[in-house]
C-alpha cells in the first residue's frame, strides 16, 4: 500500500531508511508468512493422515496468521517510514475483513459444490452440480425467493407510514423529545423478544389481547397465522413495527435539515399544504428517502429472526424467507453443502438486485431534483 | 361593521381549523405511541400475573389484578428467591453476562478498527493494488449487503476446525465483522467534518501523525464514536441468527435463551414475560437515556 501525492492532510516527512532496516522488515514479513504456510502444510498433512504429528485443531494456524498480520504492520513502518505509518490506519481493518469475509466466501464456494453432512462421519464429498440441480427443482427455495419480493415490496408501505410519522414529529408539537423516544423504542427491542411478545402471546388465539380485540371487532375466530396470506401479513406487520422507527428517524433528520424559508416561499406563492408537500418537501426529501429505503431493503433481505421464532416458515412455507429456509434446512438435515449453495445464489441475486436498485434510484433522484 | 364581522368570522374559522389540526396531530401521536408502547407494557405487566389473570385478560395492575412475583420467581429474581441459590438464575445470569461481554467487546473492537480505517480513508490517499480510496471504502461498506446466511455455514465449518465454535471470542469476532461497516460509515462522516488545519498545526508543532490523531482528532471525534458504539451495542445485543447457529452451551446469548424457551412454555406466560422483560429492559434504558446518541449514529452520513 502506498500513499499518493494528493493527501487531504499534507505532511512533510524526511525519511532516512537504511537498507538494513528495509531488509529486516522484509525478512519479518516473509518469515512470518513462511511460518504460517509451514504450519498450514503440517496441519493439512496431519489431517490427511500422511504424517503422524500435528495439532488437535487449526488454531495454531490462526495464531500464526495474527502474528503475520502484526509483522506486516511493523514491517510497513520499517520499510516505508512515514508512509507506512499512514497505511497502518487501514491495514488492521482490511486484514480483518479479508480474513473474515473474503476467505470464508471462497471457502463457502468450495463447500457449496459438495455433499457435506456435518453429523455424519464420512466428511465432505464433492458432488459437482448436484446441488444446483436440486436447487432448480426445490419449490421451497423459489417460494422463499418469491416471498422476499413481497416482503421487500412492503417497504413502500412502511416508508409511507414512516414519512407520515416524521411529518407528525416535525409539526409544531410540545414535548417533541418525549414522542421521539416513545416512537424509537420498538427499534431497540430484540426481534426474538418481539416475536414472543407479539407473535406468541399477544396474538395467542384464546387469551392474547390482540385476539380479544379482533373478536371484539367482530372477527369470529381470529387466527393470525392460519391462512398463508394472513400469516405473511402478520409477519410483515411485526417486522414493520420494529423497523418503521428507523426510517422515521432518518426522514425526520432530513425534514429538519430543510430550511424553513423554502416552505414559507411555497406558501407565499400560494401553494396549500398538500401542494407544498408534493412540490417542495417531497422532492427535497428524495435523496434522504432513497438512502433510508436502501438501508431498509438491506435489513429486510436479512429478515429471519421473527420467522424462525414465530412460524418457522409455516404454514407450508408461506412466510419463509431465504435465510429462515436455509436455517431450517441446516437444522433438519445438517447438510452444509446444499445450504451454502442456496446462500451463494441468494448473494448473487442480491448483488444484482441492489445494483439495479441503486442505478434506478439514482436516475429518479437526478430527474426529480433536476441535476444532470 | 359588516367587514369587522366578516373578519371575526374568518378569524374564528381559522382558530377552529387550528384546533382541529391540533386535535388530529395529538390524536395520531397518542395512537402511534400506544402502538409502540403497548407490547412493552403488556410484557412487563404479564411478568407479574398469575394464570387466572392471563386467562381473564386483565390488563391494569392494582385495578383488575394484583401483581405477583410469580414470573420473576421462576427466574430466581423475585424478592423471596433472590438470596437463595437458584439454578435458573445462574443460567440466566450466565447468558446475560455472555450477552454483555460479547456485545461490549465486539462494539469496542469495531469502533477501534473502524475509526482507524475511517480516519485513514478521510485523510490520506491509498493505493492497494488496483484499489484506490473510493474502492477501499466501497469494499468496507459493501459488507453491509452481505446477508449473514452466506457466511453462517462456512463459519460453522471453519469455527469447528478452529475450535472457536461456542466460544465468546468467536462470537465477538463475527459481531465485530457485522457492525464494522456501520462504524466506518458513521466515522468517515465524522472525520471528514473535522478540519485538517488542526492536525496540520499539531504536525508543525512536532507531533507525529499518530500523535496528532490521538491527541487532537480523537477527542473531537469522541461524540461520533460514542454514537457508533451505542448503535453497535444495540445491534449486537439483539443479534440472533449467528448466535443460534454458532453457540450451544457456553457462549449462548440472551436472544438464544429467550428463543429456546418460547416453544416449551405453553400458557405459562409469566415466566416467558419475565425473561423477555429482562432481555429488553437494558435496551429500553439505553433507548430512553441515550436516545440522542442513537439518533446521531443513525442519521450520520445519510443527511447532508
Amino acid at each position: 500500500m502506498s500513499v499518493a501525492e494528493t493527501d487531504r492532510l499534507h505532511t512533510v516527512g524526511a525519511d532516512d531508511i537504511s537498507p538494513a532496516r528495509i531488509a529486516f522488515g522484509r525478512a519479518l514479513v516473509w518469515g512470518a508468512a513462511a511460518a504460517m504456510v509451514a504450519m498450514f502444510a503440517v496441519q493439512a498433512l496431519f489431517e490427511g493422515g500422511i504424517i503422524a504429528f500435528g495439532f488437535e485443531n487449526w488454531r495454531p494456524v490462526l495464531y500464526l496468521y495474527i502474528v503475520w498480520g502484526v509483522c506486516l504492520c511493523i514491517a510497513q513502518v520499517l520499510i516505508r517510514g512515514e508512509q507506512g505509518k499512514r497505511a497502518l490506519f487501514v491495514i488492521p481493518a482490511v486484514l480483518f475483513v479479508i480474513s473474515m469475509v473474503v476467505f470464508p466466501l471462497l471457502f463457502g464456494l468450495w463447500i457449496s459444490f459438495s455433499d457435506w453432512n456435518l453429523s455424519s462421519l464420512t466428511g465432505r464429498k464433492f458432488n459437482g452440480l448436484d446441488n444446483v440441480r436440486q436447487m432448480a427443482t426445490d419449490p421451497f427455495y423459489w417460494n422463499a425467493l418469491f416471498n422476499m419480493v413481497i416482503y421487500v415490496a412492503a417497504i413502500l408501505v412502511e416508508y409511507a407510514i414512516a414519512f407520515a410519522l416524521a411529518l407528525l414529529l416535525n409539526a409544531e408539537i410540545r414535548a417533541r423529545k418525549f414522542w421521539r423516544v416513545m416512537f424509537l423504542l420498538p427499534l431497540m427491542l430484540s426481534p426474538v423478544a418481539v416475536s414472543w411478545m407479539m407473535g406468541k402471546s399477544m396474538m395467542e388465539i384464546r387469551f392474547g389481547p390482540l385476539a380479544r380485540l379482533a373478536r371484539w371487532l367482530g372477527w369470529e375466530n381470529p387466527s393470525f397465522f392460519g391462512s398463508p396470506e394472513m400469516a405473511k401479513l402478520t409477519i410483515m406487520l411485526m417486522d414493520a413495527w420494529t423497523f418503521i422507527p428507523f426510517m422515521m428517524i432518518m426522514i425526520l433528520a432530513g425534514l429538519q435539515a430543510i430550511p424553513k424559508e423554502v416552505q414559507e416561499a411555497a406558501k407565499v406563492d400560494g401553494a396549500n399544504a398538500w401542494q407544498g408537500f408534493w412540490q417542495v418537501t417531497f422532492p427535497l426529501m428524495l435523496p434522504v428517502s432513497v438512502t433510508a429505503i436502501m438501508i431498509r431493503v438491506i435489513f429486510k433481505l436479512k429478515l429471519a429472526d421473527i420467522i424462525i421464532n414465530v412460524t418457522s416458515g409455516g404454514p407450508g412455507g408461506a412466510t419463509d424467507t431465504v435465510t429462515s429456509f436455509i436455517f431450517r434446512e441446516y437444522r433438519d438435515r445438517s447438510n452444509v453443502g446444499y445450504g451454502t449453495l442456496l446462500a451463494m445464489v441468494y448473494l448473487v441475486l442480491i448483488v444484482i438486485f441492489m445494483t439495479i436498485l441503486l442505478k434506478v434510484s439514482d436516475r429518479i433522484v437526478r430527474r426529480v431534483t433536476g441535476m444532470g | 361593521m359588516a367587514q369587522a364581522l366578516a373578519l371575526d368570522d374568518f378569524d374564528r374559522r381559522r382558530r377552529l381549523r387550528w384546533a382541529v389540526s391540533r386535535l388530529v396531530i395529538y390524536g395520531l401521536l397518542i395512537v402511534w405511541a400506544a402502538i409502540c408502547i403497548f407490547p412493552i407494557y403488556w410484557t412487563l405487566t404479564t411478568s407479574f400475573k398469575i394464570a387466572p389473570d392471563v386467562m381473564k385478560g386483565n390488563m391494569v395492575p392494582w385495578w383488575d389484578f394484583t401483581p405477583r412475583w410469580k414470573g420473576w420467581q421462576s427466574l430466581g429474581l423475585s424478592p423471596n428467591t433472590i438470596f437463595t441459590t437458584s439454578t435458573v438464575r445462574e443460567e440466566f445470569l450466565k447468558r446475560f453476562a455472555n450477552s454483555v461481554v460479547i456485545s461490549v467487546s465486539a462494539s469496542a473492537l469495531a469502533v477501534g478498527l473502524g475509526s482507524l480505517a475511517a480516519y485513514g480513508l478521510s485523510r490520506f490517499s491509498y493505493r492497494f493494488g488496483f484499489m484506490r480510496n473510493s474502492d477501499i471504502s466501497f469494499f468496507f461498506l459493501s459488507q453491509l449487503i452481505l446477508p449473514p446466511v452466506v457466511l453462517a455455514l462456512p463459519f460453522l465449518v471453519l469455527y469447528k476446525e478452529l475450535a472457536l465454535l461456542d466460544s465468546r471470542i468467536g462470537m465477538i469476532m463475527i459481531y465485530t465483522l457485522m457492525v464494522l461497516p456501520i462504524v466506518i460509515w458513521i466515522m468517515r462522516d465524522q472525520f471528514t467534518a473535522i478540519p485538517t488545519e488542526l492536525e496540520e498545526a499539531a504536525l508543525v508543532d512536532g507531533l507525529s501523525i499518530w500523535g496528532s490523531f490521538a491527541r487532537i482528532v480523537l477527542p473531537l471525534a469522541l461524540p461520533g464514536m460514542v454514537a457508533a458504539f451505542i448503535l453497535c451495542l444495540v445491534l449486537c445485543w439483539n443479534e440472533y441468527f449467528f448466535a443460534a447457529l454458532l453457540t450451544s452451551t457456553d457462549a449462548k446469548t440472551m436472544p438464544v435463551m429467550i428463543a429456546s424457551q418460547t416453544g416449551s412454555q405453553g400458557i405459562n406466560w409469566w415466566a416467558m414475560a419475565a425473561l423477555s422483560s429482562a432481555g429488553i429492559l437494558p435496551l429500553i434504558f439505553i433507548g430512553v437515556l441515550l436516545e440522542r446518541h442513537i439518533i446521531k449514529g443513525m442519521t450520520a452520513g445519510a443527511v447532508k
